[in-house]
C-alpha cells in the first residue's frame, strides 16, 4: 500500500486547501522593480507567490531558493529535473529542494520555458564579451555579472561560493540538439511575459537580474524585471502543481508534513 | 553518439588500481598530472563522481561552468571539466563509452520517496553513501587520509559516468537504457590536484545500472 493524498489522515488533508486561488489585484502584498543587471534577496514566506514580469522582453533572472528554517536544504536542480522528466520549467512544475520537498512551484506562466542548466555569467565572461565598465567609470550603469550578485546576495545571509549550485534562468531558453549542444533561442523572450513562483515553505530567494551566460547580444544591455508579491495561499487541492504528475502528489506530501 | 578513444596506458603501470563494489563510496586525491580511469566492470553501472580542489576544497566541479565552456551537455573525449571558479580540473582523454551525464545528479532517499513512492525511504541512495564518505574523511580514517573535511553543502551536482540521460529538443529528460557495456572505461588527466568523489550508485528503481549495480575499478596512472 502506496501512501497517497487520500490515504493521509483527516487533519493532514484538513490542512490543504479545496483550491488553488488565482491572481487578483486586491490579492498584492508589495511591487517592486529590478533594474537589469541588479540583484536582490529576500524571505517569501508559505503561502505567497512572486510574479516576476519581463518589463520590456530581454530580461534573464537568475535564481537560487533555499528552506529559510535550514539553508543546507536547497533549489536542487538534478531532483527537480528527474523527479517531472524535463530539462526545463513552466506550468505546473514543482521546484524540489535536496530533501524531496517542494520549495516552490509555477502554477501560472506565459513563458512556456525557463532555463535550468546554463548557470550563471561571470565578471570574466562580462569582460571579455562586453568590454570593461568599472563603476569608477560608469557610477552604477555598471557591467553586474550574475555569479557576483549571487554571491554578494548569498553572503548577506551567510551563505558562501559553496551554495552556488546550479540556479534558474527565468524568461531564458536554451535548446540542446541530439549532440547535447545547447542553442539559445533569442526569439523566445516578449514584453510583458510573467512567471508566478509560489511559495510552498518559508524561502530565501537570491536574485541576479544580469544577462544569460549564452544570449548572444554582442552589447550589455539587460532589462528590468518587475516583482510583485501577492497572497496567494498554498497549493489546492485541485492544483496544477500538485496534480502534474505522481512525483509532485508525493513531494507535495514530505513538504505538508513539515508544516503539520 | 561521439567518437570513442582508447588509452595505450596499461593496467600493470598503475599506481593506485582499487575495485568498489556497489553501493560504497570512495574518495581519492589525484594529484596534477596523474591519470585516473574508471572502469565499468560488469557494464551499465552508474558512477556519480564530484571533484573538488585538493587544495581549496571551495572550488569544486561545476555542471553550470563545464556546460558553459564547452556550450553542450554530455561529456566525452576531450571535454574539460571546469570548476566553480572556472579552471580547468580534469580532461577527459579517453573514453570507450562516448557520452556521460552532467545533469541527473545522485539519488537520494529524499528524492526516491518523490520519484517512487514515500515507501521507498529506506532503499540505500547516492548521497547516504555521500554522508558515509564525508563522515569517514571528518574522523579521519586511514583510506580518506589528506582529504579535507566537507560537508552536505559541499555535495553538489555530480558527475554521472557512463549514464545516459538524453535531453530532447522539446526540453524533456529521459534516463535511458545505458549505453555502456562490459569493460567500457573513461579516461581523465588531472589539471589540478583533486579530490575523488564517488558513490558507485545502488539505485533498483530505474534502468540507470540495469537495475543490477555492479562494481567499478579505478586505476590511476602517473605522468610519463
Amino acid at each position: 500500500m502506496q501512501t497517497h493524498f487520500n490515504s493521509l489522515s483527516p487533519l493532514a488533508r484538513a490542512a490543504v486547501p479545496d483550491r488553488s486561488t488565482p491572481y487578483a489585484q486586491d490579492l498584492v502584498l508589495w511591487d517592486e522593480t529590478l533594474p537589469g543587471g541588479a540583484h536582490w534577496s529576500g524571505l517569501l514566506r508559505r503561502g505567497n507567490t512572486l510574479r516576476l514580469i519581463d518589463v520590456e522582453g530581454r530580461a534573464n533572472v537568475s535564481a537560487l531558493f533555499f528552506n529559510q528554517e535550514e539553508k543546507t536544504e536547497r533549489y536542487n536542480m538534478p531532483d527537480t529535473l528527474k523527479a517531472q522528466h524535463t530539462a526545463h520549467l513552466t506550468r505546473g512544475h514543482a521546484l524540489y529542494s535536496d530533501m524531496g520537498r517542494v520549495l516552490c512551484s509555477i502554477p501560472d506562466d506565459s513563458c512556456g520555458w525557463h532555463d535550468t542548466v546554463c548557470g550563471v555569467i561571470d565578471a570574466d565572461t562580462v569582460r571579455q564579451r562586453y568590454g570593461e565598465a568599472s563603476y569608477q567609470q560608469r557610477r552604477n550603469d555598471m557591467h553586474r555579472n550574475g555569479q557576483d550578485g549571487l554571491l554578494v546576495e548569498l553572503g548577506k545571509w551567510g551563505m558562501d561560493r559553496r551554495d552556488l549550485v546550479a540556479n534558474i534562468n527565468f524568461f531564458s531558453k536554451a535548446v540542446a540538439d541530439e549532440t547535447g549542444r545547447l542553442h539559445f533561442d533569442t526569439a523566445h523572450r516578449a514584453p510583458g511575459q510573467h512567471v508566478d513562483v509560489r511559495f510552498e515553505m518559508n524561502v530565501l530567494v537570491i536574485l541576479s537580474a544580469a544577462p544569460h551566460p549564452l544570449d548572444p547580444a554582442t552589447s550589455y544591455a539587460p532589462t528590468p524585471v518587475h516583482l510583485t508579491a501577492w497572497r496567494s495561499g498554498t497549493a489546492g487541492a485541485d492544483d496544477a502543481c500538485r496534480l502534474h504528475c505522481p512525483e509532485n502528489g508525493r513531494g507535495y506530501i514530505n513538504t505538508e508534513r513539515w508544516f503539520l | 553518439m561521439a567518437a570513442t578513444v582508447e588509452s595505450p596506458l596499461l593496467p600493470a603501470d598503475a599506481v593506485i588500481d582499487e575495485i568498489c563494489l556497489a553501493g560504497d563510496p570512495w574518495a581519492k586525491v589525484v594529484k596534477k598530472g596523474q591519470t585516473l580511469r574508471i572502469v565499468d566492470i560488469e557494464g551499465n553501472q552508474a558512477v556519480d563522481t564530484i571533484f573538488y580542489s585538493a587544495a581549496d576544497v571551495g572550488e569544486r566541479y561545476s555542471l553550470t561552468h563545464t556546460i558553459q565552456a564547452q556550450g553542450a551537455l554530455y561529456l566525452t573525449v576531450g571535454s574539460v571539466l571546469m570548476s566553480s571558479e572556472a579552471r580547468p580540473m580534469l580532461t577527459v582523454t579517453a573514453d570507450t563509452c562516448g557520452r556521460h551525464d552532467t545533469l541527473g545528479g545522485a539519488c537520494a532517499c529524499e528524492s526516491n520517496t518523490v520519484r517512487y513512492a514515500l515507501e521507498k525511504r529506506y532503499m540505500h541512495s547516492c548521497r547516504d553513501s555521500f554522508m558515509l564518505a564525508l563522515a569517514r574523511i571528518d574522523s579521519g580514517s586511514e583510506s580518506t587520509a589528506g582529504i579535507p573535511r566537507l560537508t552536505k553543502r559541499d555535495v553538489v551536482s555530480n558527475i554521472n559516468f557512463f549514464m545516459n540521460v538524453p535531453v530532447t529538443p522539446e526540453g524533456k529528460l529521459t534516463f535511458e537504457d545505458g549505453i555502456s557495456a562490459p569493460g567500457k572505461y573513461v579516461e581523465m588527466r588531472a589539471e589540478m590536484d583533486v579530490v575523488v568523489l564517488v558513490s558507485n550508485c545502488p539505485q533498483l528503481n530505474n534502468p540507470c545500472n540495469g537495475y543490477n549495480p555492479t562494481p567499478v575499478r579505478f586505476l590511476v596512472w602517473d605522468p610519463a
